[in-house]
């Protein structure tokens, strides 16, 4: 088990790499001139050359490449070209709000996806089972700025039940934040609840039809108890696999929820510094998210053999 | 809208002598929605309107700027020699900068030379600058070779890049540099820890300022803070914006898209109106270095196609808050000149029947125009393509190349063949207070200096008159020097002036005294509870 | 290196229970969307270009069925010609990503020399998010039609070469693979007459997905302002214009939202019937 998770760990290392390089090449050998972004667009050609200069990105490209990847293998992420942070601080000052945006999602999904999953799969080719297939079609059909707009024009606007837009970090109280974030959560996590109903449904069956749940039966258990506790449990692997693969989606899905829902994290930092051309920062940020994916899907990997002891690591 | 009048002057006067202590009541704070993100905090590095604006919140000016566009004493007093060459500004009393030093003559000499190396008309000045000196703590000597006649003009200025004094270990950063620590000596001090760039940017009152004693008025006059702490937010979505003010999460958006406002004025819990009375004009841009626009006739078509009815209509909508007129400078200011308007007057339909005949005449080959336009700049989409459309009418062969808008300014500095990454034809937009006279208006350069603003246009004539407005001081003959320079441009298709639009502004009732100014300020704000 | 050892996810029958005429309602209404497509200047009322200043905004009427947009330009004329492109961008993403795909994919479960290099890539690739790559792609290039798909066919690439990695491997353990193999049968001839069979119908279904996904991921480009231009009228950039005057005049964001929903829709649903039909024990979209 640890030699696998060793195993795995360094198998990591020259993906990361390989991202490091693909992500630096492609911000590179494109125009484009952060100079430009700070001295604004009324600004003379020898003050943005001067601005430039300052900036070093003169150097040649090899040497501009392995000087960010030594800093940042000394822990040294640099600092924004355009706002003079430090980028972990910059960072750091938005990615709360992302990370709770994507963990309200996550619990909305789990909350509904998982019993309209079961229920679906219990009541197998009826109308029930129909309307939770049709709807979670439809949540991967609708693109999520007009779910957005939906759910704001309905529940913010209309209805007036929640505010219309922004965030309230936890630390200002329960009520405040989950107030604020559940629309945003909400919208996001559609084309989740979409995908994971889908799978648990499908899962679910797969397992219904298995002895042991038979067994179950005639021992007379109730029926709750059979799906949730015994066929769920089984069925656990492939949500999880969803999950984990959903989480590229999920960024595609958190920059255009903060847009529309004015939240200040870290998807529109990212977009803002592709187009102010904030070298450091976006690839910062882009290594954090894939490296972030390859653990995730780890820790997936890990957490079958937690769910389903007939899985053993080489 | 309402005008100060002699409640600032009050206000001003208790501020100044006797209520140190700070509120009793609440803090009041003002929540607002920019029109643009703050990214970068060096006033002196950025010609972003938005930077300049923070500029105005943290640093201070030697003189200001009032409505009348005369220049007045802010942080310093001065005195002009009789033969006009020697400018002797003595900094008045109480000034300090925030980490609590004082204010010296040394201070603001590194400034000046800081903010000259950054301007374009500072640049220009001093070249007629034989020195700037600090004579004591308090005192600065600036003095000419010879004769120049915009100094106060120039260090008054509001834009684009004003004049902000800062300690002169802040004023010494490397050229090209950004300066990061915000020490200035201005009304609002700047919470650097709560500070996220691109989204946040927050402020409170100055305790320590000393404010003037005349009213307000522009950047002159004195600058009373009366709300405790201003938030700055930025919201890409301008939905949003108007959601969050209905509901009251912020007080006051800076710039509304026009087209919404029929959404405020139905409710009657905010107001709205217009801060800056001065607007922006949206500038046509040729390329004169490359075909086909190096031929004067061949702009001189293109000007007589476009229509700036059509492309204020189709940007800003509501003909309530644009302008349509000839003058280069703004159409409300003291240069305006209605010189070229030949080029603009009679129908559209007139006018390209014109267009269609001086393409013919001018031998135009069917050389394809290559015209900008920005995808994420709402204010600055619409223009190309509606220009496009009628330039296809009137003959011309365009292609239209859609970017964000940091690649069109970085593309805009190169001059290589359009194949090779160059252009034709670009829009972009100008504060009225940045273009109001010929010195400081960079379309206006006739240089076609490698280091003039994109463009590149080349007229000895121009550059004359130019040098003699420099040193001209009687309005009159500015006047005069100006509406022949306009006229000029427009003969030779300098570039194409698309009309003067308004930024409209929105605030709730709770906020009054908002101060008209040629950006938006916030000393005199009122918010009541 | 082996591979991964994800574990065998039980086949599902995704839309198994699907009605019939849900999948002859979704042929309909691709059929409708391709005669858009491919009718656009007969059925148009206007050059989807053509502005009209004075007529900003307007709501449905005779002249403008759908209204008019805020450079007055006709809403339905623009939604028609924007098919084309919508539809454009799709194929020109699932025909891209399996091209390059494919063989990778093939290259990968035959050729075990090959097969750590690929899939380390591809890791790679998969673990950048999508949507930032094509961001970065799309605002550092030139915002085009080819630069849109490019960027949008880059992160489908991964997806395509696992499905036909893990297809050939679980045919190189067939038996007639096996025995072929004994025979002397050469790689290529191997490759190309026993495992490509075995690609086809799961490229013919993850096809379905990626171009529906295509789809929407240009919609998104175009509304965070980094798509098409808006001389070439995409379903994404008209709503991407239109949402700013979303609370005035929200059918210049619904119109085009539905049909764009309704096309992908059709074509998810189509994709789920193509699974059981052609590929009962196909895995799923999701791995």
């Amino acid at each position: 088990m640890l030699y696998y998770l060793l195993r795995r760990l360094l198998m990591a290392v020259p993906v990361m790499f390989l991202i490091a390089l693909i992500v630096f090449l492609i911000l590179r050998l494109t125009p484009g001139d952060p100079a430009q972004a700070i001295a604004g667009d009324q600004a003379g050609p020898e003050q943005i050359a001067a601005i430039r200069d300052s900036l070093g990105l003169d150097a040649p490209l090899t040497v501009q490449f392995f000087t960010w990847i030594g800093n940042m293998l000394q822990g040294d992420f640099g600092y924004s070209l355009i706002s003079r942070r430090p980028v972990l601080e910059m960072i750091g000052q938005r990615i709360g709000p992302t990370l709770a945006l994507a963990t309200v999602a996550m619990i909305l999904t789990v909350v509904i996806s998982l019993p309209l999953g079961v229920v679906a799969a219990r009541r197998h080719g009826q109308f029930v089972d129909r309307l939770v297939m049709s709807l979670s079609v439809l949540g991967f059909s609708v693109p999520i700025f007009v779910i957005g707009y939906v759910l704001i024009g309905i529940f913010a606007v209309h209805l007036e039940w929640f505010p219309v837009q922004g965030y309230k970090p936890l630390s200002e109280g329960l009520w405040p934040f989950l107030h604020r974030i559940f629309l945003p959560g909400l919208a996001l996590s559609s084309i989740y609840i979409a995908l994971v109903s889908r799978m648990t449904r499908a899962a679910m069956l797969e397992v219904l039809g298995e002895d042991y749940i038979r067994t179950a039966r005639a021992k007379g258990l109730s029926e709750w108890v059979i799906l949730f506790r015994h066929a769920l449990r089984n069925a656990a692997i492939p949500i999880l696999t969803v999950v984990g693969t959903g989480f590229a989606m999920m960024i595609s899905g958190v920059v255009v929820t903060e847009t529309v829902f004015n939240i200040p994290g870290l998807g529109r930092l990212v977009v803002d510094a592709v187009l102010a051309r904030d070298y450091p920062l976006i690839q910062t940020i882009i290594l954090l998210t894939a490296g972030t994916y390859v653990v995730i899907n780890l820790l997936i990997d890990l957490s079958y053999a937690l769910t389903d002891p007939r899985i053993r690591y080489q | 809208m309402t005008i100060p009048g002699l409640r600032a002057l009050g206000w001003a006067a208790i501020a100044a002598g006797l209520f140190q202590a700070g509120p009793a009541s609440a803090e009041t704070e003002l929540n607002v929605v920019m029109q643009a993100p703050l990214r970068t905090l060096d006033p002196h590095l950025s010609t972003a309107q938005i930077v300049r604006t923070h500029g105005f919140m943290v640093f201070d000016t030697l003189l200001g700027m009032d409505a009348e566009y005369k220049p007045q004493p802010q942080m310093a007093d001065y005195e002009i020699s009789d033969d006009g060459l020697t400018y002797t500004f003595t900094l008045r009393d109480g000034l300090t900068w925030h980490d609590g030093s004082p204010v010296t003559a040394e201070d603001c000499v590194a400034s000046l030379k800081r903010w000259a190396d950054n301007d374009a008309a500072g640049r220009k000045m001093m070249e007629y600058v034989a020195s700037i000196e600090p004579s004591s703590d308090k005192v600065l000597v600036l003095t000419l070779a010879k004769p120049f006649g915009h100094v106060l003009e120039l260090l008054a200025k509001p834009s684009p890049v004003p004049p902000f004094m800062m300690p002169k270990r802040l004023a010494e950063t490397p050229p090209g540099e950004q300066v990061e620590e915000m020490t200035g000596s201005g009304p609002f001090r700047f919470v650097a820890e709560e500070y996220r760039p691109g989204d946040r940017a927050v402020y409170v009152r100055n305790e320590d300022y000393q404010p003037r004693s005349e009213p307000a008025s522009w950047t002159a006059g004195g600058k009373v803070v009366n709300v405790d702490k201003v938030v700055w937010q930025a919201m890409p979505d301008m939905q949003t914006s108007i959601n969050a003010l209905q509901s009251g999460d912020v007080d006051l958006i800076e710039q509304v898209a026009i087209d919404l406002l029929p959404l405020l004025q139905m409710n009657d819990e905010v107001q709205i109106g217009t801060i800056n009375p001065l607007g922006s004009q949206v500038t046509g841009r040729f390329n004169h270095r490359l075909p086909p626009f190096d031929n004067a006739d061949i702009r001189r078509a293109a000007m007589y196609a476009l229509d700036q009815e059509q492309l204020m209509q189709t940007a800003v909508g509501d003909p309530e808050y644009y302008t349509l007129c000839a003058s280069d400078y703004g159409c409300e200011v003291p240069l305006a000149s209605d010189a070229g308007s030949e080029y603009l007057a009679g129908s559209a339909d007139e006018r390209m029947a014109k267009a269609q005949e001086l393409l013919q005449s001018a031998g135009y080959d069917g050389t394809p125009v290559l015209m900008m336009q920005p995808t994420d700049l709402t204010i600055l989409s619409t223009q190309p393509i509606v220009a496009a459309e009628r330039l296809r009418e009137a003959g011309f062969t365009v292609d239209v190349a859609s970017m964000d808008w940091a690649t069109l300014q970085s593309r805009k500095n190169g001059w290589q063949p359009v194949a090779e990454g160059g252009w034709n034809m670009l829009f972009t937009y100008w504060g009225v207070t940045g273009i109001w006279d010929p010195l400081v208006h960079a379309l206006l350069d006739g240089s076609g200096d490698d280091n003039a603003w994109s463009g590149w246009p080349v007229s000895p004539e121009i550059e004359a008159l130019r040098a003699d407005y420099l040193v001209a001081t009687d309005l009159d003959e500015q006047k005069r020097l100006a509406a022949e320079i306009q006229q000029i441009a427009y003969d030779q298709g300098f570039y194409y002036n698309a009309g003067e639009f308004q930024s409209v502004a929105a605030w709730r009732n709770e906020i009054s005294e908002i101060q008209p100014g040629p950006i938006t300020l916030f000393w005199g704000v009122q918010k009541s509870e | 290196m082996t591979a991964p050892v994800t574990p065998e996810i039980p086949h599902r029958r995704l839309a198994g229970n699907l009605p019939h005429w849900t999948i002859v309602l979704s042929l309909l209404v691709l059929a409708a969307i391709v005669a858009m497509a491919v009718a656009a200047p007969q059925l148009a009322n206007f050059e989807p270009t053509e502005l009209n200043a004075v007529m900003r905004l307007q709501a449905g009427s005779e002249t403008y069925w759908l209204g008019t947009d805020s450079f007055g330009r006709d809403l339905y004329s623009r939604i028609v010609y924007g098919a084309r492109v919508s539809l454009l961008v799709g194929a020109g993403v699932a025909a891209g990503a399996i091209v390059i795909g494919l063989p990778l994919g093939l290259l990968a479960g035959w050729f075990r020399g090959f097969d750590a290099v690929i899939m380390r890539v591809m890791d790679g690739m998969m673990a950048i998010p999508g949507i930032l790559l094509a961001i970065a792609i799309v605002a550092l290039t030139k915002a085009g039609l080819v630069t849109v798909i490019i960027a949008i066919m880059l992160p489908e690439i991964p997806q395509v070469v696992r499905l036909v990695r893990s297809r050939v491997l679980a045919a190189r353990a067939e038996s007639y693979v096996e025995a072929a193999q004994l025979l002397g049968t050469p790689a290529p001839r191997l490759i190309t007459r026993h495992l490509l069979p075995a690609t086809v119908a799961p490229l013919i279904v993850q096809a379905t997905y990626i171009y529906a996904s295509a789809i929407l991921t240009e919609a998104a480009l175009s509304f965070l302002g980094v798509g098409i231009g808006t001389e070439i009228p995409t379903w994404g950039n008209i709503m991407a214009e239109g949402r700013l005057y979303f609370a005035m005049r929200p059918w210049l964001v619904f119109w085009p939202a539905i049909v764009l929903s309704l096309c992908i829709l059709s074509i998810n649903l189509l994709g789920d019937a193509l699974r059981d039909r052609l590929d009962p024990k196909m895995k799923g979209r999701d791995e």
